[in-house]
């Protein structure tokens, strides 16, 4: 009786469980399909390289588009770092007390807390304090700070995982405890640190509130020289497009959405590959 | 503080604590040089928690306390002056569980003189193949020192944990329970090593299995809840046990 009765609720389980997938499924290809071929005529290289314009055939993503890796290189610059730093000490020195529990609480629920939030500080801090100026070196900071709680916390998972036997037996053949991090801890945990870390950075690039805040600009005239430019990033860009009444500013729209999903995918995939690498060369 | 020329180990009035629980009192051991001793008794009474007072590895462990001395070369190896890492060097370990670094073959044998600076290619190349057949297994991987070492069966691993030990030229190799994951035919093979390996090294070993304490050990220690309750000649001990718990122990009626 009782199996019978597991059995049904293994089948209502089952095809719950299909039905949920197939509507994420289906809502992805809806979104992607429609964008798709909404913007895909628009690309093209003119549109790669042409500053924005008030015409919306003559109008390109180039200011956008190099805010958006100026952005990312500067993020990555400080936030990767700072990041594996304060997680290497956070999890190898650190004593596991009272203040250590307390302090990994709240690192992770910064983890959590609105990036809008982090705009505010950011404007707080870097533009107005420091006298930086809405420019890129305030945007690339406060993402760095928004992303940092990200990348400390995945990158401790990353090193938790690295099972104490490996440790022990390094330490048992007369290693300091900064040789077994750097030989041993590190090397073993790289694939799950650089995932983590680019997974973070990918969620830096699709931004936009936070940059918003600090004062990023919808209207970019000129390619970004240096971390004191003012800059737009591709969010922004897109933001500003959709928000104009013309029609074909729509269509622009979707092709800049496009050129950013292919980079979060690639960079998404890149992370993903990293770990299958590491998955495959570091087997316990 | 001086060991007697003839003495590995010594312990004197060792009394371990984790936090408030008592976990080994009071005890006295000499340990002579050259020989194997075998640490037996159940499950939870100390063996692991002594051995690994030799080389300090009970340091991870916060809420760790030793009362009492260990003195090995002349030293109490709690004392401010020692350097942690030189007595590690000094006293090896094999562990429980083969735990190989995920590198290759070659790699772990000399991952304990890397670390020391020693990059001299003629140097490892000579060390590693040395190791190798110290621990009985160059002939097996002879071919294959470029692969990972993690394709190697468990007493193939086991057997380049030993390797990997004798590398960092120890006087003193500690075991704990190194075969108790592995084959019977690993088993003797560790076994043999050992008997081998005596001739120049101070071996202690923690074990469960009766039989093979009694085949490869001089001198066994019988550990009963945080005492040691008896510590003979391996051949006294288990024909002629003095106390009636070893009596009890060795006979299987506990345990
Ligand atoms: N890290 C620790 N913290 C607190 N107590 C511990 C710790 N490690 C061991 N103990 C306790 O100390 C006692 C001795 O443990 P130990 O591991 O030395 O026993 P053992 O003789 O090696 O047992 P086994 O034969 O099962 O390996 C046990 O009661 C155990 O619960
Ligand atoms: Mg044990």
């Amino acid at each position: 009786m009782a199996n019978k009765r597991n059995r049904r609720i293994d089948k209502a389980f089952r095809i719950t469980g299909l039905l949920a997938t197939c509507f994420g499924v289906f809502v992805l290809i809806i979104l992607l399909g429609s964008i798709l071929i909404k913007g895909v005529t628009r690309l093209n290289f003119q549109f790669l390289s042409s500053l924005p314009s008030r015409f919306a055939a003559k109008a390109g993503i180039l200011s956008a588009l190099s805010g958006t890796l100026w952005i990312f290189g500067l993020t990555a610059l400080f936030a990767i770092p700072v990041g594996i730093g304060a997680a290497v000490y956070l999890e190898e020195y650190g004593k596991k007390n009272k203040l250590g529990g307390f302090i990994e609480i709240n690192i992770s629920n910064l983890a959590g807390v609105p990036s809008i939030i982090y705009g505010l500080l950011g404007l707080g801090i870097f533009v107005h304090a420091l006298k930086f100026g809405p420019v890129i070196l305030a945007g690339a900071l406060t993402l760095a700070l928004l992303i940092l709680p990200i990348i400390i916390v995945s990158t401790r998972e990353a090193l938790k995982a690295v099972p104490k036997t490996i440790r022990e037996a390094a330490y048992g053949l007369g290693a300091t405890k900064w040789q077994v991090i750097r030989t041993q801890v590190l090397p073993a945990s790289a694939g799950g640190i650089l995932t983590g870390m680019i997974l973070a950075l990918a969620r830096a690039i699709g931004e936009t509130a936070p940059l918003i805040v600090v004062g990023a600009l919808a209207y970019v005239p000129f390619v970004p020289k240096s971390p004191f430019d003012n800059f737009s990033v591709l969010p922004m860009q897109i933001f500003n497009w959709v928000s104009r009444p013309q029609k074909e500013f729509t269509v622009n729209a979707a092709a800049a959405i496009i050129v950013l999903l292919v980079i979060t995918f690639i960079l998404n995939g890149f992370a993903v590959f990293l770990r299958n690498k590491w998955q495959q060369k570091v087997k316990w | 503080m001086t060991n007697e020329k003839n003495i590995a180990i010594e312990a004197k009035n060792v009394n371990v604590y984790y936090g408030t629980k008592h976990v080994l009192k009071d005890i006295n051991i000499a340990i002579e040089k050259n020989s194997v001793v075998a640490f037996i008794g159940p499950s939870g009474c100390g063996k692991s928690t002594f051995i690994r007072c030799f080389n300090r590895m009970n340091d991870f462990i916060e809420s760790f306390r030793k009362e009492g001395d260990i003195i090995i070369n002349n030293k109490e190896i709690y004392d401010r002056s020692i350097q942690v890492e030189e007595l590690r060097k000094e006293v090896g370990m094999v562990f429980q569980k083969p735990n190989p670094f995920p590198k290759t073959i070659f790699e772990n044998v000399v991952y304990g003189l890397r670390i020391q600076g020693e990059n001299n290619k003629k140097t490892l190349r000579e060390t590693a193949e040395k190791c190798l057949r110290d621990a009985a297994l160059w002939d097996e991987v002879k071919d294959d020192l470029n692969k990972s070492a993690l394709e190697l069966s468990g007493g193939q691993q086991q057997r380049l944990c030993i390797a990997r030990t004798l590398a960092v030229k120890p006087s003193i190799i500690l075991m704990d329970e190194p075969a108790s994951a592995l084959d019977p035919i690993s088993t003797s093979k560790i076994e043999d090593l050992i008997t081998v390996l005596k001739k120049d090294y101070t071996i202690v070993i923690v074990t469960h299995n009766m039989q093979q304490a009694a085949r490869v050990s001089d001198k066994t220690a019988f550990f009963y809840l945080g005492d040691m309750v008896e510590f003979e000649k391996t051949q006294t001990l288990f024909t002629n046990p003095q106390k009636e718990l070893t009596q009890n122990y060795i006979t299987g009626r506990f345990g």
